[in-house]
């Protein structure tokens, strides 16, 4: 278990310069996501067309692991169908929980791998994932969700 | 200076724990605001308790029965005696300082608030001291009001006094402040409160371990603290009560101990402080309490609070030497505790790089959310000490955050 397999250089980077960052307005869906544990809070707007995500934004506040991959998230998702981000989130969740999972065609999301040994921050680099699936379920719906 | 007869090696070394190692460096446990460690002599209480004595109390005529109540109740005059309570009617054993001040909000809280009373906080509570106000504030339509505090930690004396009136039904303060150390003039605030009539709570789970506590001269109505917070087991703690009010309260919990009779048409409670102690208690983890207050008392509280204010000193010292850190609670009269954030790193991130270090340290909120939104950041990071932490922690953990640093360079 070292820091640079957690504290990756993409990671960090991310989490200096995140992309994507701000709020689309108008937007077609918005959620926010709210970690307890320490406070991680982030709001995700998106403008859908039709299955596909056209534009996605996030603000918030966060750690580096939450903020890094909430950037990446939104590089990852940007013009996909959402059938393919249900599949994205599949694999980045296994990637965060289990110690085999392959990061293979995962791109830039691959640094999260470390996460895994690091199970207190586990929710921190799935708090995005879960924030986004909110935003997808309801489009209406801006109640907030919590990885707790 | 006192600190030079304080031999802190000798203190480590009852404490087993402490010689263990983290991600391969030495344990620099610097996290005893949220639990201190035990020293063996609790171990070793707990453990001839439940090798040599263990039964149920209160309940049997047979030999070990009467065995575990002696020592339970030997355990009960024991707090007595640390609190310098007048009767040993006057310590109601709980699960810890959050039971103590939900039993107060409950009990007392249902039977003398009414609507429009106010309750009074200060705006660094726990919210172990928070949420219980609200839940019986919703039940009678009483309300909470929070006492100011200024930009180092302080509470607004004066902005206390002001809000002080005659609604005012209840002033419930912490004693210490777990986030930022503040240490409040505790004997000043209940005074006030009393010459108006007003009950007092006192939260003392941040300062029990640090300076002796005594409920006749402080003249509260109710005191809480934890047993974990002064190196005993979880799952104890104590409300000291003012008898009369204990007396006039009605029972919090029902059920076995805190009866006198029970029939299917009406019981009748037991007598102080029993009616309180609901079902079977923690027996062992009190008596490992009693064995706490027995070690600490043998340090001596003020030689404890020396070594850690000079602690709080030094590492005030280099920490503010570092470029970026941020010190929050800066009060005069501090504990040792220090709250701090570095620019460019998440308290979550350098707890994650302290661990990695050695050196436990909590991030968080500290279970006050109002008072880190007040402070204007998510989260700090608490580096708290006990009486066993060192000089050497404290530089493990200064060369741990410069590490943090590096790496977010
Ligand atoms: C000031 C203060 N009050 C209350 C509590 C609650 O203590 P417990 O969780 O042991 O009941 C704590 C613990 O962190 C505290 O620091």
């Amino acid at each position: 278990m070292e820091l640079q397999d957690l504290y990756r250089e993409v990671i960090l980077d991310h989490n200096k310069r995140p992309r994507n960052f701000g709020r689309l307005d108008p937007h077609d869906a918005l959620a926010n996501g709210h970690n307890p544990l320490c406070g991680d809070r982030l709001t995700i707007t998106l403008n859908l067309d039709g299955q596909r995500i056209d534009d996605v934004k996030f603000e918030g506040n966060g750690c580096a692991i939450s903020v890094a991959s909430a950037s990446m998230m939104t590089e990852a998702i940007k013009g996909k169908e959402r059938s393919e981000v249900n599949a994205l989130f599949d694999k980045v969740h296994a990637l965060l929980t289990q110690q085999d999972a392959p990061a293979d065609d995962l791109g830039k999301l691959a640094a999260l791998s470390g996460v895994r040994e690091f199970p207190a921050r586990v929710k921190c680099a799935s708090l995005c994932w879960h924030t986004l699936n909110a935003a997808l379920a309801d489009a209406d719906n801006a109640s907030p969700i919590s990885t707790e | 200076m006192t600190t030079l007869a304080y031999d802190v090696a000798a203190i480590r070394a009852d404490f087993p724990i402490l010689s263990r190692t983290v991600n391969g460096k030495p344990l620099a446990y610097l996290d005893s605001a949220a639990s201190s460690q035990r020293p063996r002599a609790v171990l070793e209480a707990v453990e001839y308790y439940e090798t040599n004595l263990h039964s149920n109390v209160h309940r049997g005529v047979h030999t070990l029965s009467q065995l575990a109540t002696d020592a339970f109740e030997g355990a009960r005059d024991r707090v007595r005696r640390y609190l310098n309570a007048a009767s040993t009617r006057e310590v109601v054993f709980t699960r810890g300082a959050t039971e103590g001040i939900n039993l107060v909000a409950q009990a007392w809280g249902r039977s003398h608030l009414q609507r429009g009373d106010e309750i009074l906080i200060s705006a660094m509570e726990h919210h172990a001291n928070i949420v219980p106000w609200q839940l019986i504030s919703e039940t009678t339509g009483a309300k909470l009001v929070v006492v100011p505090i200024n930009d180092r930690g302080e509470l607004d004396f004066e902005a206390y006094l002001t809000l002080l009136s005659s609604r005012t039904k209840l002033v419930a303060m912490t004693h210490v402040s777990n986030a930022l150390g503040t240490v409040l003039p505790i004997a000043r605030i209940v005074a006030e409160a009393r010459a108006r009539g007003i009950t007092t709570l006192v939260d003392g789970a941040q300062a029990i371990a640090h300076e002796a506590v005594d409920v006749q001269a402080l003249g509260c109505d109710f005191y809480v603290f934890s047993g974990h917070k002064l190196y005993a087991p979880t799952g104890t703690g104590v409300l000291y009560g003012r008898e009369a009010l204990l007396n006039a309260m009605p029972p919090w919990q029902g059920g076995g101990d805190m009866i006198r009779t029970v029939s299917f048409e009406k019981s009748t409670w037991n007598e102080l402080p029993y009616k309180f102690e609901a079902g079977t208690p923690n027996i062992s983890g009190v008596i490992g309490l009693a064995a706490a207050m027995d070690y600490v008392e043998s340090l001596g509280l003020d030689h404890i609070a020396a070594h850690e204010r000079s602690l709080l000193t030094e590492a005030t010292a280099a920490i503010s030497a570092i470029p970026g850190i941020r010190i929050h609670g800066t009060a005069e009269h501090k504990a040792g505790v220090l709250s701090f954030t570095l620019e460019g790193v998440h308290p979550h991130d350098l707890g994650t790089i302290l661990d990695h270090e050695g050196v436990a340290i909590r991030a968080g909120h500290h279970c006050a959310m109002p008072l880190m939104d007040l402070l204007g950041v998510p989260a700090t990071a608490r580096a708290s000490f006990g009486c066993y932490s060192t000089l050497a922690e404290v530089r493990q953990l200064i060369n741990a955050v410069q590490k943090a640093r590096e790496v977010f360079a």
